[in-house]
């Protein structure tokens, strides 16, 4: 994760340069269009393992191939939110507009997976258990952590000063992970009678393809991962920019309408 | 800090004791929760006395979300956040205070809604040691979360649908335990009942401490 992609914006430049120059007009680089052709073809070797290679389980026959997706989604998930959590934190610590984007970057990115980790669960859970949900401790558990992502995702989508909404924001991040582990832990405890850990019922039986298989499922999606990331990332970072070069434009036009330059300029320094 | 929190819970309390929102419309609104329960699940007894402690507590939650609404808009009129803010006073404090205003107000709708429970729903109080502990770890959970999301969400025009979308799932552990702790009580088996309140107890104190860290940056960070 490289947080290299300043644009050079020139913060005392009055017009935003359309296009070239100013900002950069996208967020691929060469680095991440190789982390994307290698996202590519490992999807495409998960496909090939997953769907053709590998074969069907003794006890769940042909829907053990959800699972190649369904663990590493879910555990990419869980990184996502670290992430937000983590990001929170420094930002609280540092102050600097790059955390706040990677939290964002994270909780999206997360968002997205978790809405994979349901969907390939239920999907798998109707021909194992004959029905797409049941009240077992991960699926309700991932459940209410979703509602969080969204809850915080919607905090973060209001139109806010920047300043007051960093700082909101990243307490509700900082909180992410606890309640994600309080939640886990609880509803673990309430449903502790009901059934043992899915994963563990699993793993007596992978070896060989399987294994291979899944493995190539945790490497496929965790460079769609890293790829998601780094563009959510940079996209954040541009519309913070963006942010900011509006705020710049209206205080050059609100200089140039003003008909003495006796204008003070300590109003550009814009600290929130 | 105490001092600090004793002032800001008195004056929470004094405004609510005087504007009697609390006594007129959330109190009123738990017992029609109660009622409406008894329309969606038939008011054959058994039903409704096997669901009594997740009813009861959905409808302390319910009832919550009106308090701490209440509470934080207290802080948006008239500059109050300002004051605040200029006041000195401790922001750890201020969290305590609000906390310990919407907890006293929590407990009293507790009450309320127990001696409702027991007229409407037909429930046998048993093993009231555990119920009480229950019910005061519980509100302490309840409290010290809602007023750090209330928090989190004041002044914002949005604040009434964004308060229980990110305070609800928060709080679901607090649902869980404080069903389970009354479940057990309930049932006699009160032994089942006190690792939840555990659960409580330690969600209170977890959050006690988020709040009180927290409670600063967003008092200025808006």
């Amino acid at each position: 994760m490289t947080a290299t992609t300043s644009p050079r914006t020139a913060a005392g430049t009055p017009q935003p340069a359309d296009g070239a120059g100013a900002v950069p007009a996208h967020t691929g680089s060469r680095t991440t269009r190789i982390l994307g052709v290698l996202a590519l073809a490992s999807s495409a070797l998960l496909v090939l393992y997953g769907l053709v290679i590998s074969p069907p389980d003794v006890e769940m026959a042909d829907s053990v191939r959800l699972m190649y997706v369904h663990v590493p989604s879910a555990t990419y998930l869980y990184v996502g939110c670290f992430f937000t959590t983590f990001a929170s934190a420094m930002w609280l610590w540092k102050r600097t507009p790059g955390w706040d984007a990677l939290a964002e970057a994270g909780a999206e990115v997360a968002l997205v997976f978790s809405f994979i980790t349901l969907g390939t669960g239920s999907l798998w859970g109707r021909p194992t258990w004959g029905t797409y949900w049941t009240w077992d401790a991960r699926l309700t558990s991932t459940a209410v952590l979703t509602v969080l992502l969204i809850g915080y995702l919607a905090l973060r989508r209001l139109d806010l000063d920047p300043g007051a909404r960093s700082a909101r924001v990243a307490v509700l991040g900082l909180l992410l992970v606890p309640n994600v582990i309080v939640v886990n832990r609880s509803v673990e405890w309430w449903r502790s009678l009901h059934q043992g850990s899915t994963l563990s019922r699993i793993d007596p039986t992978i070896e060989g393809d399987m294994l291979v298989a899944l493995m190539v499922g945790f490497l496929a999606l965790g460079l769609v991962f890293a790829w998601l990331m780094v563009h959510r990332f940079r996209v954040a970072w541009l519309e913070q920019q963006a942010d900011r070069f509006d705020l710049d434009e209206a205080l050059a036009l609100r200089r140039a309408e003003a008909t003495t330059p006796t204008t003070p300029t300590d109003t550009a320094k814009g600290t929130a | 800090m105490w001092r600090d929190a004793a002032l800001v819970a008195g004056r929470d309390l004094r405004v609510e004791a005087r504007s009697r929102v609390t006594l007129q419309q959330v109190g009123p609104f738990a017992l029609l929760v109660l009622i409406l329960f008894a329309f969606a699940l038939d008011p054959a007894r058994q039903t409704l006395e096997r669901a009594t402690p997740g009813l009861y507590w959905v409808t302390v939650l319910f009832s919550a979300l009106l308090a701490l609404a209440r509470s934080a808009a207290l802080d948006e009129t008239d500059g109050v956040r300002d004051a605040l803010r200029l006041s000195a006073l401790e922001p750890a404090g201020v969290f305590a205070g609000k906390a310990l205003a919407v907890a006293a107000e929590l407990l009293a709708l507790e009450v309320v809604l127990g001696i409702g429970v027991i007229i409407l729903y037909g429930a046998e109080p048993a093993g009231i040691g555990l119920l009480v502990v229950t019910c005061v770890s519980a509100t302490a959970a309840i409290a010290t979360t809602g007023t750090l999301y209330g928090a989190l969400v004041s002044g914002l025009r949005v604040r009434e649908t964004l308060l229980p979308l990110l305070l609800l799932p928060v709080l679901a552990p607090v649902l869980l335990g404080a069903t389970r702790a009354f479940e057990a009580a309930l049932g006699g088996a009160p032994a089942d009942g006190w690792p939840w309140c555990g659960l409580l107890a330690a969600f209170a104190v977890l959050y006690s401490v988020a709040g009180a860290a927290a409670y600063g940056t967003l008092l200025e960070g808006s």
